[in-house]
């Protein structure tokens, strides 16, 4: 029996790799297949009472969504947050991994792993220290008012859309980096000396070459970003307040408090479905304008 | 022709302590193939960038063409580099990658299809105008950056060691192609590289450079035939030192006694002084005569051959001659490694092929 599985074993390349990718297969099955078929499925039943769910297929939770008109504007809250946080990480993180990739000479790892060392404490915590940082009493609104300048605390930058993006881009610029500095470490000085030979300008040589190549990192920057972000729970619920509440606060009152688990699968489908579209959208966009560009 | 078309005066760059160009002077002609040749970290390839612009002198000027450009930046200079990995950009097709310079010159759409076309012919890649960069070979990328700087119609054509990349035989035969394009163009062409066979091969004149300084300017004859110091000897093609010192001098010949062959007289066409140890004596293997029997040659000696080698064209003698402690190499077309009895040879030099150089 043994021999004869070796047998199989050693003939075909397919069952090697298959067992090689087995434990990662199984786990990606079980915690992400699965859940996710379920959710499905449930996005199809109808919540009857409290306790019943009525298990006959239906479209009609997606119908509900759409003619809710607060999930509908929390959808599209959430996308502009995340995308708000995604532009942010961008244009900060970008000349910084600009920086280490061209200019730093000796020691890139060192710099790599002082900007990631914020991000060595847990994302919770995190969040926690900015609530130090934004509050009414916090460290901005206190030090502006002693300083004299601020009579009143400034309220928009707690329990806010502000204080969830400001939040969120510091806890997630760290994924942001390195992507953008592999794809920019990855190009050859020569290109950029090239360009300034053919008669560009530094900005010119920078459009025109530097950031198309650099493109697959920011696109990867980009994903990493936005795909977490839209529905990123924690910090609206505790920073958030009801102006920077997301759709992932409702979706998870809809499988608690208010109990209408249908309708949270609902929402929950059609939120990863806008994330997938808005994805290829965003990289097939991202790609032609630098086409465009060159 | 403009004699000081390219004029390089007191030029030195210092990278921290390191004295990468030395206080260098000298200037190239127009419309000639120029060479910087040398072993690496000798400074032609700096010399190079502070010509396209790369680099900023850290003292001294540079004039093209009567402008002085020192403080100008690449893209204000009359210069277009070839680069040694090429550079091509890899998001950009060839015709793309060629019209990239053409941009910013002010030409009109036809005028740019024009000259793409043109230079395309020129570098005979026509027909590749959609390719990427990763689906061309070696050979055909050096073409491509070729184009792309020469459609800019430079004044001066720079070559960062450009065929270093290649095979032999398409080395060989970009050498040719290189040369005969240069001449019927007529760009200054300065071309960097450590072979000194593709230095003396392609151009008019050649730099040999050594820690941060020129050895020795002149023509490629000039440089093999008339060394002016033992590392241009030493550098350019293949050499025997003897050991010598000098005795008295008659004006033209200076008499030099060679290590344990005797007395001789020699042209003395470098000046060095009379009753000096600090000298040298180089002879090129293939001016040696190598024969079974004795010669009546100014020199022959009685030897011995420890090795051979057979290269095809002609075959390598290393042989022991009485009374030098030292592994002389003598080439010969007419013999091979099974002329001789008992590894027995006479090995015969004239003493105009010998060349009498300072140590220092």
């Amino acid at each position: 029996m043994i021999g004869f599985l070796k047998k199989i074993y050693a003939k075909h390349d397919n069952v090697k790799a298959y067992s090689l990718l087995s434990p990662a297969l199984i786990l990606v099955i079980l915690a992400m297949i699965v859940p996710m078929a379920l959710m499905l499925s449930f996005s199809m039943f109808t919540q009857v009472s409290m306790m019943e769910i009525d298990y006959t297929f239906t479209f009609q939770r997606y119908i509900d969504f759409f003619q809710k008109k607060l999930l509908v504007t929390l959808l599209i809250k959430s996308i502009k947050i995340s995308f708000l946080v995604t532009l942010i990480t961008l244009i900060t993180a970008y000349p910084v991994c600009y920086y280490i990739a061209f200019y730093v000479k000796k020691n890139k790892m060192l710099w790599l792993v002082l900007l990631t060392l914020p991000f060595w404490t847990s994302y919770l915590l995190r969040v926690f220290s900015w609530k130090i940082i934004l509050g009414t009493k916090g460290v901005i609104n206190s030090s502006l008012i002693n300083a004299g300048i601020l009579s009143e605390p400034l309220t928009f930058l707690m329990y806010s859309e502000t204080a969830v993006v400001i939040t969120l881009t510091h806890a997630w610029a760290a994924f942001a980096l390195l992507p953008l500095y592999v794809s920019l470490e990855k190009i050859d000085f020569s290109f950029i000396e090239a360009g300034r030979d053919l008669g560009l300008s530094r900005f010119e040589v920078f459009w025109k070459i530097t950031f198309p190549l650099s493109l697959p990192g920011v696109i990867g920057a980009i994903l990493i970003i936005f795909i977490p972000t839209v529905g990123d729970y924690v910090t609206p619920a505790l920073l958030g307040g009801t102006d920077g509440r997301m759709l992932s606060n409702m979706i998870q009152a809809y499988f608690g408090k208010i109990n209408n688990i249908p309708l949270g699968a609902a929402s929950a489908t059609i939120m990863l479905t806008t994330v997938v579209l808005i994805t290829i959208i965003v990289s097939n966009v991202t790609k032609k304008l630098t086409q465009r560009l060159t | 022709m403009n004699n000081s078309f390219i004029q390089i005066n007191n030029i030195s760059k210092h990278f921290a302590d390191v004295k990468a160009v030395d206080d260098v002077s000298f200037e190239i002609k127009e419309g000639e193939f120029f060479s910087l040749l040398g072993p690496s970290g000798c400074g032609k390839t700096t010399l190079l960038r502070l010509l396209a612009g790369f680099e900023y002198p850290t003292s001294g000027n540079l004039l093209i063409d009567g402008t002085d450009i020192t403080a100008l930046p690449p893209d204000k200079r009359p210069t277009n580099m070839v680069f040694q990995n090429y550079a091509i950009f890899p998001h950009l097709n060839v015709e793309k990658n060629i019209q990239f310079g053409l941009r910013k010159l002010g030409l009109s759409n036809d005028e740019i299809g024009k000259r793409v076309k043109e230079v395309l012919s020129l570098v005979k890649l026509e027909g590749y105008e959609e390719r990427f960069s990763n689906q061309l070979s070696g050979g055909q990328r050096q073409r491509v950056a070729l184009a792309r700087a020469l459609v800019r119609q430079p004044k001066v054509l720079l070559l960062d060691e450009p065929l270093g990349a290649l095979d032999k035989k398409l080395r060989d035969e970009m050498q040719l192609e290189l040369r005969t394009l240069q001449k019927n163009i007529g760009i200054t062409f300065v071309f960097v590289t450590h072979d000194q066979q593709e230095a003396i091969s392609m151009s008019d004149r050649v730099a040999v450079m050594n820690n941060g300084k020129i050895q020795q300017l002149s023509a490629p004859n000039e440089l093999y035939k008339n060394p002016k110091n033992i590392f241009v000897s030493d550098f350019i093609g293949e050499t025997n030192f003897l050991k010598a010192e000098t005795k008295s001098s008659d004006g033209e010949f200076i008499n030099v006694s060679i290590e344990k062959l005797g007395e001789f007289k020699i042209k003395n066409n470098l000046n060095i002084a009379t009753n000096s140890s600090d000298v040298v004596c180089s002879v090129r293997p293939e001016s040696m005569m190598i024969s079974k029997v004795k010669s009546d040659w100014d020199i022959c000696l009685d030897a011995k051959i420890s090795q051979t080698s057979y290269l095809g064209e002609m075959t390598r003698f290393y042989v022991e001659a009485k009374g030098i402690n030292k592994i002389i190499t003598v080439s010969s077309q007419h013999f091979d490694n099974q002329s001789f009895e008992n590894n027995e040879c006479f090995i015969s030099i004239s003493l105009e092929d010998i060349c009498l150089l300072n140590k220092k």
